[in-house]
């Protein structure tokens, strides 16, 4: 009666194997490495790691191995001191449209790799840097919305001739627009529905006035605020690259918000500043009087500047702005409709359009530049190419202003508030302009409201104690149990730690976040799920107490205690249900390993048990006595009568 | 090796109007106490910054003190934290200074004093975050309450449903009242405890109710508080096995676990002696007096034979 068919006892076997493998990677931990990955204009090839690895037999620098993935290539050193040396030695050498990085590698073996199987993904908590929660300033986007709809209406009366009185926006949001007469109102309505349809318009007349009340469309103030999270989020990825972070998270949260995660980034101060700044656009005229290679050979005329293009080419620009990218209302990718090839949508706002108008007719044929201006910080190098450093030991920093013609079309004829960059070459093209062009368009004032930063020291001291603790707690109750219920005791030992190597199996394999409070997580699953083995365990010694047979008895108890077991994990799996669902960081860490581990001792506490004990007794015919401690007295309790 | 070799069942329902005043009066004093003493809200909650600095040697509290007075903070808490070289800085939310530039701030007039100074930890929440914590906080013990009387209203009936979430209402109200009374800080983490205990010790009333519910089928000829003295006895060796067990990884957590876990472990503990106490003793005698009978279990003892015993 306690045997498992064939099929079970092979099954939980594979199930602990796969267990094993996929835990492994966690005792290999991990190397120092330097990460080089492309920035937007670059591409990391064999060649340039070639380049890297050169540079590092020049200056005796040992390394372990390089590889080379989608993501760029990597370099693997022995201590953390090379790394630095090397990260510093690989960045000279690449110059700046590379990002050298240092991040830390799994030293998981090959085969292992092959498995995906990685070690667990430690939180910021555990592993050291910085983590920011921003909150975008909607209002502040909807309000610059709103004011160029105000532009927008302006216009489009005054060109169909609509008779208007005044056309304002309130504080509160929405806007107000006023007719002499009900007749010029039912006009003006009507047409502004036609060209401008992201805006609702109802009818407001008080006392003697004809008034439309406008306001924008549900569906508009939503998409305006994702354009804005979007653009915030890439400017801010942009900016994180320059910090030189190995593995930064930049994530949306709820409608307005932006997580940023930096690993092992410790001058917050820094990322602080480098997060926000804002780029600006510039558009200028080309020069095209000049000989571009006159100006080159250092004969720049009066009043043009040298600039570089995006992939490098120089370009001489007339040095006067024409207007900025503030007056960039909206750039949006799209298609041509008639030949279908890739064009970015610009929308200026009334400003800007009217200096377009202009210029661009005066210019026809000519060609326009649009200047890409960020300030960007870098450390100081002396002449001997080493970071100049500061009383306190640290780097000094100089700002450097970067200028990049990103895009110079022709001006094929007379433009006004809208038009469109044609001649893009693939859809990605598109999207990357638009997106640079919207940079100072939707720079919706960005707040952190949460910081985290934690140390590395203080990183590597929590694992230290959450380990210990875990590990500690084990061993209490591994002595515990084989005491008190001897063998039976150690197979629930067995069942428990099959417990933890699963737990730990599954956080490796779904990567899920590991925090400090999810250390704790499974400290305290050590702890909770032993209740399903004294469950158990118990109930054996009371069946045996009422004069069952052994086999009898290991049957009951088990199938008994599995009810029990059942309810009081479902109600630990609300309890952690609760905590994922409204619990973020690292509480959400903890949720997800007090579930998991619910999910895991359910299997080991019942099924890896239970299997050892049916191997090792099941079969014996003649089972006399089992070694679970002492049953031998009698209780004369009424439920036993 | 045995613990308990009890061969009687311990009456415990006759002394059911005492454990019930016992409890009262503890949870009466936790709300006095949360009451008037409240609870010492972490940074989490409250919003403002907390900065954590590790020195080379014992810190000198007063000093930092002073460094930090001159930047204009007055109202700051600081502290060791765990050994006499950390030291813990809590510093207010302010309208007029960023986030951003305060700990830089902070660390650069701290350095003045000791260049040595290593900041181990920052962390800033802002009030708009702090009331959302709060918010989720509260919906998730909301969430918990209800998902837990459901459950074991649907797996026995609802009157032991509503046993055990007062019973554990009054383990969350008591564990509270502990934080309020000692002012230890109650932050994020032991919001999380809180929230996992009270999982937990359900977890022990089930296991009682489990066995009222055997035994009302078993023993026919017993009066209820009969069948529910049998049930605790019955289970009481393996409660106090069991929580012991958890207890043992606890207390790992609470002296090697470090300051972060401290109060974790802390909430914990108290969670776990109260939920033994609370699930056999304040649960059952709820349960007779809410007037549980055998019919009232019947229905739903084919129904639990079918889906609960493989």
């Amino acid at each position: 009666m306690n045997k498992y068919p064939l099929w079970k006892y092979l099954l939980i076997l594979a199930i602990v194997v796969v267990g094993i493998v996929y835990a492994l990677p966690n005792i290999y931990g991990e190397y120092p490495a330097v990460q080089i990955s492309p920035t937007r204009t670059t591409k990391v090839d064999q060649g340039l790691l070639a380049v890297a690895e050169n540079q590092l037999k020049q200056a005796n620098i040992s390394y372990v191995g390089a590889v080379l993935d989608d993501k760029g290539a990597r370099i693997r050193f022995t201590d953390t001191e090379t790394q630095l040396r090397a990260r510093d030695l690989v960045q000279k050498a690449l110059g700046e449209q590379y990002i050298v990085a240092l991040n830390l590698l799994p030293a998981t073996p090959g085969w292992l790799a092959a498995l995906r199987a990685k070690p667990m993904y430690l939180g910021l908590d555990l592993r050291g840097g910085v983590h920011f929660l921003m909150q975008v300033d909607m209002a502040a986007v909807l309000k610059k919305a709103e004011e160029s709809y105000v532009d927008d209406m302006r216009r489009v009366m005054r060109e169909k001739k609509v008779q208007y009185l005044t056309v304002n926006r309130f504080d509160r949001g929405g806007v107000d627009i006023r007719f002499r007469d009900a007749g010029e109102r039912d006009k003006g309505r009507d047409i502004l529905r036609k060209e401008l349809p992201d805006v609702e318009l109802v009818d407001a007349d008080r006392s003697g006035d004809f008034a439309i009340s406008a306001n924008m469309k549900q569906t508009a103030v939503f998409e305006k605020s994702r354009f804005a999270l979007e653009q915030n989020m890439n400017s801010l990825r942009n900016r994180v690259n320059e910090l030189g972070v190995a593995e930064p998270i930049i994530q949306q949260q709820g409608q307005d918000r932006i997580v940023v995660q930096l690993p092992g980034v410790q001058d917050t101060a820094k990322a602080k500043e480098i997060l926000g700044r804002t780029a600006t656009l510039e558009i200028m005229m080309v020069d095209e009087e000049h000989d571009l290679s006159g100006a080159l050979a250092g004969q720049v005329p009066a009043g043009s500047k040298l600039y570089k293009m995006r992939d490098g080419r120089p370009i001489l620009l007339k040095n006067r702005l024409i207007y900025s990218g503030d007056n960039i209302v909206d750039a949006a990718p799209g298609f041509e409709s008639q030949t279908g090839s890739a064009i970015v949508s610009i929308t200026l706002d009334a400003r800007g359009a009217a200096i377009n108008q202009r210029v661009t007719g005066e210019n026809v044929g000519k060609r326009m530049a649009v200047v890409y201006i960020e300030i960007k910080s870098e450390p100081r190098i002396d002449e001997q190419g080493k970071p100049v450093l500061d009383a306190n030991g640290r780097a000094m920093r100089v700002s450097k202003r970067v200028e990049e013609v990103i895009t110079a079309p022709v001006i094929r004829s007379q433009l006004g508030k809208r038009f469109q960059i044609e001649g893009l070459d693939s859809v990605q093209e598109a999207n990357e302009l638009s997106l640079l062009l919207r940079a100072g368009a939707f720079a919706a004032p960005v707040e952190i409201i949460e910081e985290r930063t934690v140390g590395p020291s203080l990183g590597a001291d929590n694992i230290a104690k959450g380990f210990h603790s875990t590990w500690v707690g084990f061993a209490a109750i591994a002595v515990f149990m084989s005491v008190y219920y001897v063998i039976f005791g150690l197979i629930s030992v067995a069942a428990l730690a099959v417990n933890v190597l699963l737990l730990v199996a599954l956080l490796s394999m779904l990567q899920a976040t590991l925090t400090l409070p999810g250390m704790a997580g499974i400290a305290l699953t050590v702890g909770m799920a032993i209740d399903a083995n004294v469950l158990i365990n118990e109930r054996i010694r009371e069946e045996l107490r009422n004069g069952n047979t052994p086999q009898a008895s290991i049957y009951a108890g088990y199938e008994r205690a599995f009810g029990t077991i059942l309810d009081s994990n479902v109600t630990n799996l609300i309890a952690g249900l609760a905590l994922f669902m409204f619990g973020t960081g690292p509480i959400k860490g903890f949720a997800v390993v007090l579930c998991l581990g619910i999910l895991t001792s359910m299997f080991s506490a019942v099924m890896v048990s239970r299997s050892m004990v049916n191997l090792m007794y099941g079969a014996r015919r003649k089972l006399e006595k089992i070694p679970i401690g002492n049953t031998a007295w009698k209780e004369t309790s009424s439920a036993t009568g | 090796m045995e613990f308990f070799k009890i061969r009687k069942d311990i009456p415990f329902m006759r002394h059911a109007l005492a454990f019930n005043v016992i409890s009262g009066i503890t949870f009466l004093l936790a709300v006095f106490f949360l009451i008037t003493k409240g609870l010492n809200f972490g940074v989490d909650f409250t919003g403002g910054t907390v900065m954590e600095v590790n020195y080379r040697q014992a810190a000198d509290v007063p000093q930092i003190r002073g460094s930090l007075a001159k930047l204009g903070y007055h109202d700051v808490a600081v502290q060791n934290f765990g050994t006499s070289r950390d030291v813990l800085i809590r510093l207010p939310l302010r309208k007029e200074t960023s986030s951003a530039k305060l700990s830089e701030a902070v660390m650069e007039s701290l350095r003045q004093a000791d260049p040595a100074v290593e900041l181990r930890r920052t962390e800033f929440v802002g009030p708009q975050v702090g009331r959302e914590l709060v918010e989720n906080g509260a919906l998730a013990l909301l969430f918990v309450s209800i998902g837990i009387v459901f459950y074991l209203w649907f797996r026995f009936e609802w009157k032991f449903g509503v046993a055990t979430i007062i019973a554990n209402l009054h383990d969350v109200v008591i564990i509270l009242g502990f934080f309020a009374f000692f002012q230890w800080e109650f932050s994020l983490t032991v919001l999380a405890a809180v929230l996992a205990i009270f999982g937990y010790s359900v977890n022990e009333s089930v296991v009682v109710f489990d066995r009222v519910r055997e035994n009302f089928r078993k023993l026919r000829k017993h009066t209820v508080p009969q069948i529910i003295d049998n049930a605790i006895t019955r289970t009481i060796s393996r409660t106090i096995i069991t929580h012991g067990s958890t207890q043992m990884a606890v207390l790992a957590m609470l002296f090697i676990g470090g300051e972060t876990l401290h109060y974790f472990a802390l909430a914990l503990t108290i969670g776990i002696l109260f939920g033994i106490y609370s699930s056999a003793l304040v649960a059952s005698p709820i349960v007779m007096w809410l007037g549980v009978a055998r019919e009232d279990l019947m229905p739903v003892k084919k129904e639990t034979l079918e889906d609960g015993r493989p």
